[in-house]
């Protein structure tokens, strides 16, 4: 594999589940040290599409490379090189701390395995407390130490399936701050999120929704890849206006951000038009702003069709 | 507080509906009684006939005739054939491939003819007392008529007390007939089977329950590496429990050890790797811990009653005896039964060490297929 290359390389990529398509024509190109965004509402494959990356599940169609390896027939030597963290704490709750770290070390059979135990218990913090259960941690050390399990054996991606869903503010800053650094050092990180302020973190963002992939670019470029506009306006009586806001052509969605609201819409000449009476009103203060993120991922998830409906809630 | 009808409704509609979705307890819940029923009305017979006898024929004649016929009339003896000499005999009792053995002495027609009370001799293998108690008492009673049926015309003075020639049952292996020399060796077998298959079955389900499987599958761990690595331990709680066995069998029953070790060794090894095969099959079909155990359940029941353990397996019927040679208590029961109470050698427990090497074999395939290195 030549530094060039890209680390993940798939298209085609589908996976069923009963009938119930959960990923569907799933493609995409992950450049060497990238921090990769994956971002989708709940139950829109986005863990199955990591886990069909991973070897953990094989894909109905489609192909690529991981790491330069098959994805299909070469899953075995993809794991070798792979970190990759469960959605749900998937360490033994039964082992101590340290027991588990030894465990994931002789996995992956890492050299040296005492000195690097020793120095990632040193880098979490947990030097002293090695000998405690895994399954007594609070969430964010559990979060940090499945981090440091799966970072024992220098994998070259890391596939981090949303790592800090229940995790407090300052323990996501910090694992985002190891996440930025690993990434420096060339390390490729495909990290699924539904946090807005960690997708900003992200170089390049895929948007899944329904097993589909919705868009895909970098970060900075989405919104206006998605072509949205959007005007900004506080005041008072914000619930009536939004009420009567959503019933006007030209106007696609409200949403509320803390004081204020976000009124977008595609055709920014037909926004314009359908907010003009309401903008000569001094009681609102109107701004024109550049869509963000959050509006975009919003407006994508109202265009996407939902190819589970009338399946069984 | 007031009791709702309607709150009631919605929690048992929810438990039909969860019972219904849960297809192993409900085929449990269904399959156990009827399997009893089956099992204990028909299967199980301690009247047991039809035991495999053989007979020694040194003399031919009207009296012996007559009595091996009177012996398979009344039902409780099938002839399967001729031993040649007391070796031979005493191989095919060790083996199980008879319970009985008709030894008819030389001269034995002259001598009942002369009034010289000849005697018959038949060996009985009484390590399960069950097996042997009805039939042995019930030939003395077959030697009797088997006289009074010939005993007319010229041989009418014949017709007297004592019989003409008696019966010496000779019970081998057991000569006390005591119950407990039956039971506890069987009892290393279900206490294997009962514990390996369970432990082994639920460990494995155990790591699809709590999530660990899906870290244990994303590490490069090959198939074999998890089977042994997980199957291991257990073998040593095996020898564990056999240790525990042979304490207990030695100073509480008295069971004497008649065999040899190598025999013996062989066939634990064998029968300890049977069990936890199955009990990785079956978590390859079991989704939670639940249904791991409800499982080894399930194949505790057959192995108790059907494997010769409590019941004589001779006395059961043909399709009883069928699932019973399929299940792999029912050999080592028997390799036990022969090592430990008569001294039984690797040739006597040949066929029962194939059978466990056959079904060793058949379910470590089934489960290595079904074995999914992935989460589909």
């Amino acid at each position: 594999m030549n530094d060039t290359a890209n680390v993940i390389e798939v298209s085609g990529l589908s996976k069923s589940f009963g009938d119930k398509k959960v990923v569907d024509d799933f493609a995409i190109s992950v450049p060497k040290g990238a921090i990769y965004g994956f971002l989708g509402p709940n139950g829109s494959g986005k863990t199955t599409t990591i886990r069909m990356l991973c070897g953990l599940l094989t894909p109905d169609a489609g192909t690529g490379s991981c790491l330069g390896y098959d994805i299909l027939g070469q899953s075995d030597m993809i794991k070798e090189h792979v970190g990759y963290m469960t959605q749900k704490f998937s360490l033994y709750s039964d082992l101590t701390i340290r027991e588990n770290l030894d465990f994931m070390a002789r996995m992956y059979k890492v050299p040296n395995r005492r000195s690097k135990i020793d120095e990632a218990l040193k880098d979490l913090g947990l030097h002293n407390r090695s000998g405690q259960l895994a399954g007594e941690l609070s969430g964010g050390w559990k979060q940090r130490l499945a981090l440091a399990a799966c970072l024992l054996h220098k994998p070259d991606l890391l596939l981090l399936d949303e790592p800090t869903a229940g995790v407090d503010p300052k323990a996501r800053r910090d694992f985002w701050d190891e996440i930025r650094r690993l990434s420096d050092n060339g390390v490729t990180v495909l990290v699924s999120t539904h946090y807005m302020d960690e997708a900003i973190q992200c170089h390049n963002i895929a948007y899944i929704a329904y097993g589909r992939k919705l868009i895909d670019g970098p970060a900075k470029a989405i919104p206006d890849m998605v072509g949205l506009h959007t005007w900004r306006v506080e005041g008072p009586d914000l619930a009536e206006l939004e009420q009567r806001l959503r019933d006007l052509d030209g106007v696609e969605q409200v949403a509320r951000f803390g004081s204020a609201l976000h009124v977008s819409g595609a055709d920014r000449a037909a926004l314009r038009e359908a907010l003009e009476p309401l903008l000569e009103n001094t009681a609102w203060q109107w701004t024109e702003q550049p869509a963000g993120l959050e509006e975009v991922f919003i407006h994508l998830m109202a265009g996407s069709t939902d190819n589970f409906a009338g399946a069984e809630a | 507080m007031a009791l709702s009808a309607s709150r009631f409704m919605a929690i048992l509609n929810k438990e039909f509906i969860q019972m219904r979705r849960d297809r192993m307890t409900f085929a449990m819940m269904i399959a156990i009684p009827i399997m009893q029923l089956l099992l204990f009305g028909y299967a199980i017979n301690s009247d047991p006939r039809h035991l495999p006898s053989l007979v020694e024929v040194h003399e031919s004649g009207p009296f012996s005739r007559s009595f091996i016929s009177a012996m398979r009339i009344s039902t409780y003896f099938d002839f399967r054939g001729t031993v040649a000499n007391a070796e031979e005999a005493d191989h095919a009792l060790k083996s199980g491939r008879a319970a009985f053995v008709v030894t008819i002495p030389e001269n034995f027609e002259r001598d009942i003819i002369r009034g010289r009370r000849p005697s018959l001799l038949v060996d009985v293998d009484a390590s399960d007392p069950a097996t042997a108690g009805a039939a042995a008492s019930a030939l003395s009673l077959i030697a009797a008529n088997t006289v009074q049926d010939l005993a007319i015309g010229p041989l009418r003075y014949l017709q007297t007390e004592p019989e003409a020639f008696d019966v010496i049952a000779h019970k081998r292996y057991n000569p006390a007939g005591k119950t407990s020399y039956n039971i506890v060796p069987g009892l290393l077998a279900i206490i294997i089977s009962m514990t390996m298959v369970m432990i082994t079955a639920i460990a494995i389900v155990r790591e699809s329950e709590r999530g660990t499987m899906e870290t244990l599958l994303a590490t490069p761990a090959r198939a074999p590496e998890v089977m042994l690595g997980k199957i291991i331990p257990y073998v040593l709680i095996g020898y564990v429990q056999t240790l525990v066995f042979f304490f207990l069998a030695f100073l509480v029953f008295g069971v004497p050890f008649e065999g040899r070790a190598l025999p013996f060794l062989i066939g634990l090894n064998l029968f300890i790797l049977v069990n936890l095969a199955l009990g990785f099959l079956y978590s390859t079909i079991a989704k939670s811990q639940m249904q791991a155990m409800q499982m080894s359940f399930f194949y505790m029941l057959p192995s108790i009653l059907l494997s010769g353990f409590m019941f004589p397996f001779a006395a059961m019927p043909g399709w009883a005896q069928a699932i019973g040679t399929i299940i792999p208590t029912t050999h080592f029961i028997r390799i036990i039964r022969k090592v430990m109470l008569k001294g039984a050698g690797l040739a006597d427990i040949a066929p029962d060490l194939r059978a466990l090497v056959i079904i060793v074999t058949v379910v470590t395939i089934i489960a290595m297929l079904r074995y999914r290195r992935t989460l589909d």
